[in-house]
């Protein structure tokens, strides 16, 4: 019972302390003090307080975008474990759920955009949907290499069966897995290779510029499911590199917690030492993740 | 042994990707020239368990050294002397070869399948060899640049190489080096080539060839 409050509950608690991490890993290799690490926090605070503004062109859709993505999120927070043990809602084939969950959230988004009838909004929903067709088969293929691997469809049951001896047996295939989530990670999130989350207003954002006329609670809506999808996505990357151990269940979710951060710094160290890609060329970064995929997915099938 | 082979196989197939979909000439080099050393690598994996031997420790260095330092040199020099940096537009773009990169994999996995092949001591060293050589024809039908195709040309003679080594245990040094020489004066010939087309022509793009027609 404990287990599965705290699996539900920490991820809406820590989620937004995770891009807190990012942005202090930024600024400390930059030289800055930088934020404070609860920053998000305040702002989510903040709007919770403020008044929305709705434009008399935009009908229900528009209201209802950010409500439908975050609760799609919250209901995609509770399929995946915390700490390689069974999540608050498993079956076998929760993963599709998952995928496709993210995906009702991201189709809410785009179409939320695209009723406010701003032609800058419409761009970025086109390249929202354009890079997350290509990013959604690179993340099932993915997820369907480590079920092949594991023999097993739920999520629980994957990421608790990647053990030592799955590592020694079949690196190379879950070493490509790994990133190809790596590349979908940073992408479906927003973070640097693919779109850069620092700037606004400028002709190559990809996410920004949808949500640029929610205000208010809306908009905190958006913040905060954008931070639990990166929790989510997150805590799949992290616990299928970490292999499962038979360690006591407090040890194992420090673990998975430490992965988390280190996650959260490794993703601040890669914006810190790249720029980001040219728009023409994300499409080939994802379909390298494709590739990545694909290949971890052939080798899995020809094992015995 | 076997699980460093794999990887060593699983490192080959995304060198060939890299290959595939990258558009600067020299990461392109690179590539080949990190691919060729680690499938120099490869006979004394193969042969770790019944022992090194001389002859066979000289033939890899031979190989290395060829495919990893001198091939790269000689066509990093041609790469300088034309004075191109990328190749602009290939006839399949990009990711499309990437895709089609994985394609010749699933393939040569088909291909084995029914061939009738002697029982292989790892089973990702036939069909990555055939991938190889697929990828090798692939970059030298795709790509305009003389030197892409130079370098299209040593992928499908790694690929041939290792399909070699797999399916004849023991071939014999003189043939080895013989086949060592063929290639590197192929290379060398085609490095001067393109010299002779840059110094002629301004460029180096094969597809202009064809309007020298009278």
């Amino acid at each position: 019972m404990t287990q599965i409050l705290v699996n539900i509950l920490l991820p809406l608690i820590l989620a937004p302390l995770l891009l807190g991490v990012i942005n202090r890993t930024k600024a400390v290799l930059a030289g800055r003090t930088g934020q404070p690490l609860l920053q998000l926090y305040f702002d989510l605070w903040k709007l919770l307080h403020k008044g929305a503004v709705y434009s008399r062109t935009t009908s229900w859709v528009f209201r209802a975008g950010p409500m439908v993505g975050l609760a799609a999120i919250l209901t995609a927070s509770a399929i995946v474990p915390l700490g390689e043990t069974s999540a608050p809602l498993h079956f076998a084939g929760d993963l599709i759920l998952l995928a496709y969950l993210l995906g009702l959230a991201r189709f809410f988004t785009v179409i939320a955009a695209l009723d406010t009838g701003s032609a800058f909004e419409g761009m970025g929903a086109s390249r929202e949907v354009t890079f997350s067709a290509l990013a959604e088969p690179a993340f099932l293929l993915g997820l369907a290499a480590l079920a092949r691997l594991t023999d097993n469809l739920s999520l629980t049951g994957i990421l608790g069966g990647l053990t030592w001896h799955t590592w020694a047996a079949s690196a190379p295939e879950l070493a490509m897995a790994a990133a190809a989530m790596l590349i979908v990670f940073l992408a479906e999130n927003a973070r640097i290779p693919v779109d850069d989350p620092n700037t606004h207003l400028e002709l190559t954002m990809i996410h920004e510029v949808m949500v640029l006329d929610h205000s208010g609670p809306d908009f905190a809506f958006i913040l905060y499911g954008s931070s639990v999808k990166m929790w989510v996505l997150g805590a799949i990357l992290v616990q299928a590199v970490l292999p499962a151990s038979s360690a006591g269940y407090e040890a194992r979710l420090a673990i998975c917690l430490a992965g988390m951060f280190a996650l959260a710094v490794l993703v601040g160290v890669i914006e810190s030492v790249m720029a980001r890609l040219r728009m023409i060329r994300v499409p080939q970064l994802l379909v390298a993740a494709i590739a990545f995929s694909l290949l971890a997915i052939i080798l899995v099938l020809r094992r015995p | 042994m076997n699980e460093l082979i794999d990887a060593l196989m699983v490192l080959a197939v995304l060198l060939n990707l890299r290959l595939l979909g990258s558009s600067r000439l020299a990461s392109c080099i690179r590539t080949v020239a990190i691919e060729g050393i680690a499938l120099g690598l490869l006979p004394l994996l193969l042969a770790w368990n019944q022992g090194l031997s001389g002859r066979l420790v000289f033939l890899a260095v031979a190989s290395i050294v060829t495919r990893g330092v001198v091939f790269p040199w000689v066509l990093l020099r041609a790469q300088r002397n034309a004075n191109v940096q990328r190749e602009v537009q290939p006839f399949i773009n990009y990711p499309l070869s990437i895709l089609t990169g994985v394609l010749t994999l699933v393939l040569s996995l088909w291909l084995c399948s029914r061939l009738p092949l002697p029982q292989a001591p790892q089973m990702l060293l036939i069909p990555v060899a055939m991938s190889t050589i697929l990828v090798g024809l692939l970059v030298i039908v795709s790509r305009r640049l003389a030197i892409s195709q130079v370098l299209g040309y040593i992928v499908m003679e790694n690929g041939i190489y290792v399909l070699g080594l797999t399916l004849v245990q023991d071939i014999p040094a003189l043939v080895e080096l013989g086949v060592l020489l063929d290639a590197f004066v192929a290379v060398f010939v085609m490095s001067i080539v393109t010299h002779q087309i840059s110094r002629e022509f301004d460029h180096i793009d094969a597809d202009q060839m064809d309007s020298l027609k009278g």
